[in-house]
């Protein structure tokens, strides 16, 4: 039996409390419906992730199959142009082309220990769908995605890489026709499919113990950058780490293990779309508020009555309503500064790296560079930036800002 | 004891309770919904607060939702319309909802808004049980509410008798796990709806996802004290511009 004190544990940075909570964010906000298996999940996840047999498993398709550990290269035509040491963290390089196969493969492959044969998953950008299609292509199984009909237009290479790796992609047509609603499709099939099916949820959303899960399996980059910087520099420390949120699990996962150096100052960067005031915005931290959002409490974008409102931005991966409540913690308790970048300043930025060093962001990731014209940067400064994804996908958008 | 517990006291079976969407189809629909209702025999209403993401309905009460808020439907216009509306309705009646939209409200203001206006409960599906019994029990009972839980095939024995403890007014009892609006087979219910009654559950049963005409209401009747039809109806709604006769068609379908 739970004992009522654990509630006064607030949990950690790093950790939720017994019951999900990061601070004042989190929980497990869902109908009876999915209650047995996301109670599944919360009794065996810690137990099998480190499971020596799963670990070894895992740590092994890292390597060999994705290509980790993913480069820290240090950017100097970049550092130049910014005055600072810029690393950046290439997960880009990474097997699919972005960090959300680190944390594909974790829950495939525990999916697999509890007995699943069907594996479900939302979709923005298409990164997460298409390293869900991937793992379930290598492991023989069943894959359904749910993407926003939006979503399926503006990012039509990873819809037919999906098709191509065997996936079911399905339009989700509700509401405003992307992350969010994609999302609202996956939990209602998983709650019409409760017996065979896992939902890979891609980001630190949803309820607990997806957050503290996919954190986890995410934490694998700030595990690398430590060594790396300490290989490279003398000191497993930055002075800065940058990467940009929708969700937040890229931020997540190069955050987690300088959460509790407080010497490292972390920046997370979010959509501005077209600016913060437009109506045409991701900005959860500037306009969101305390809200329940898919199984947990967190910032959400909502109208004063509760309804959530319909996000933008340029990227389909950070066009999202809500942050991970990991992150509504580090944003209410200062413990991570949260900037925001226009369409224009992410494209802007993409074409700059594109241009000086010779690497195409993702629009994403291009998001958190935009950041470095606000950061005060002196140089010697170390400064690690999460380059979370290639920029293949955006070719059409890119080639449209260059006419 | 309330008008929940004096319909289940006074009538043992086949209770029929209906769900809608409150602001559909018409931002003004509620009220004549409701007199339609109770003139064409339901015993019970469970009305629905739009919202934009209901994780636990399908696309027909998803889009009255969303049809609904764009028809300018709120929690305070909905309180308004309520406004005496108990000089004209004696059916218990609930209110159905999500989480967000309530607390944005102010959860303890909402109880007692709608406790003054004589409602008689609440089903709110993404209100899990611990945050129930951490902060939202005393408010709901201090403004001496009902509150239903759902259950589903799935919920195991000595979860279903912890619900149960907590509910008032009845249980419901979700016909398999599943979003409202799908099609069931109903054979597995009378086993399911069998089990619940061996547990010697302190509320009644009501049946609810998957009913929607003659046949699906009287099976899952037939085991449980009632059923919920909410999809269903809602169609029906969707399909007319009279809500009268729309409401009289569909009850004539059902019973």
């Amino acid at each position: 039996m739970i004992s009522k004190s654990f509630r006064l544990n607030k949990g950690t940075y790093t950790q939720p409390n017994i019951f999900g909570y990061y601070g004042n964010f989190g929980g497990a906000f869902i109908p009876e419906m999915l209650h047995r298996n996301v109670e599944e999940l919360r009794e065996n996840y810690i137990n099998i992730i480190y499971d020596h047999s799963f670990q070894e498993e895992y740590k092994s398709l890292l390597k060999n199959y994705v290509g980790r550990p993913s480069p820290l290269y240090f950017a100097k035509r970049i550092s130049a142009h910014y005055r600072s040491k810029i690393y950046l963290k290439r997960e880009d390089l990474n097997h699919t082309g972005a960090h959300k196969i680190n944390n594909a493969i974790g829950q495939v492959l525990l999916a697999n220990r509890l007995g699943k044969r069907r594996i479900i998953a939302e979709t923005g950008a298409g990164q997460h769908g298409v390293a869900t299609a991937t793992v379930c292509a290598l492991m023989g199984l069943e894959c359904v995605v749910f993407m926003g009909v939006k979503d399926i237009e503006r990012q039509a290479p990873n819809v037919a890489r999906m098709r191509m790796l065997g996936a079911t992609v399905v339009p989700a047509t509700s509401g405003s026709q992307t992350l969010k609603d994609a999302t609202n499709e996956a939990i209602r099939d998983w709650i019409n499919n409760p017996d065979d099916t896992h939902y890979v949820i891609g980001s630190v959303v949803g309820p607990h113990p997806y957050p503290d899960m996919v954190a986890r399996f995410q934490s694998i980059i700030s595990e690398e950058v430590r060594q790396q910087l300490f290989e490279q520099t003398g000191s497993e420390l930055p002075n800065l780490v940058v990467a940009c949120v929708g969700g937040g699990s890229n931020a997540a996962g190069i955050f987690y293990h300088f959460l509790d150096e407080p010497s490292v100052e972390l920046v997370a960067v979010e959509a501005a779309g077209l600016g913060i005031r437009s109506g045409k915005s991701a900005a959860t931290t500037k306009l969101g508020t305390t809200g329940i959002l898919h199984g947990s409490k967190s910032l959400v974008m909502q109208t004063e009555d509760g309804q959530v409102v319909e996000p933008h931005s340029i990227s389909a991966g950070l066009d999202y309503p809500g942050i991970g409540p990991m992150h509504a913690h580090l944003f209410e308790s200062g413990r991570a500064k949260f900037l925001s970048a226009t369409d224009d300043e992410a494209l802007q930025s993409a074409l700059e790296l594109t241009r000086l060093e010779g690497i195409i962001p993702a629009l994403e990731s291009a998001h958190a560079l935009a950041a470095l014209n606000q950061l005060q940067l002196r140089d010697d400064q170390v400064l690690v930036l999460c380059l979370s994804g290639r920029g293949d996908k955006d070719l059409d958008t890119y080639m449209k800002t260059l006419k | 004891m309330g008008r929940i517990g004096n319909l289940f006291e006074r009538k043992k079976d086949s209770i029929l309770s209906i769900y809608f969407t409150a602001g559909f189809p018409e931002l003004t629909s509620t009220l004549p919904i409701m007199k339609a209702l109770q003139k064409f025999g339901a015993d019970m209403i469970e009305l629905g607060i739009p919202y934009s993401d209901p994780l636990a309905d399908g696309p027909v009460i998803q889009a009255s939702g969303s049809k609904a808020i764009a028809n300018g439907m709120t929690i305070p216009k909905l309180l308004d319309q309520l406004r005496g509306f108990r000089t004209e309705i004696g059916l218990p009646t609930l209110m159905m909802g999500y989480l967000n939209p309530i607390i944005q409200f102010g959860f303890e203001k909402f109880c007692k808004a709608i406790s003054g206006l004589g409602i008689d409960g609440l089903i709110i599906p993404d209100l899990p049980l611990h945050e129930f019994e951490e902060y939202f029990e005393t408010l709901i009972k201090k403004f001496e509410l009902d509150f239903v839980f759902l259950v589903t095939p799935e919920t195991p024995d000595n979860r279903l008798l912890k619900l149960d403890g907590l509910s008032s007014g009845f249980l419901y009892a979700v016909s398999s796990s599943s979003i409202t609006g799908r099609d069931k087979n109903f054979d597995s219910v009378e086993n399911y709806v069998k089990r619940l009654k061996e547990l010697k559950l302190r509320n009644p049963i009501m049946v609810g996802f998957g009913v929607k005409d003659r046949e699906t209401f009287s099976s899952a009747a037939k085991y449980a004290n009632g059923a919920i039809v909410g999809t269903a109806f809602v169609n029906q709604l969707g399909k007319s511009d009279n809500v009268e006769e729309a409401t009289r068609v569909f009850m004539q379908n059902i019973r």
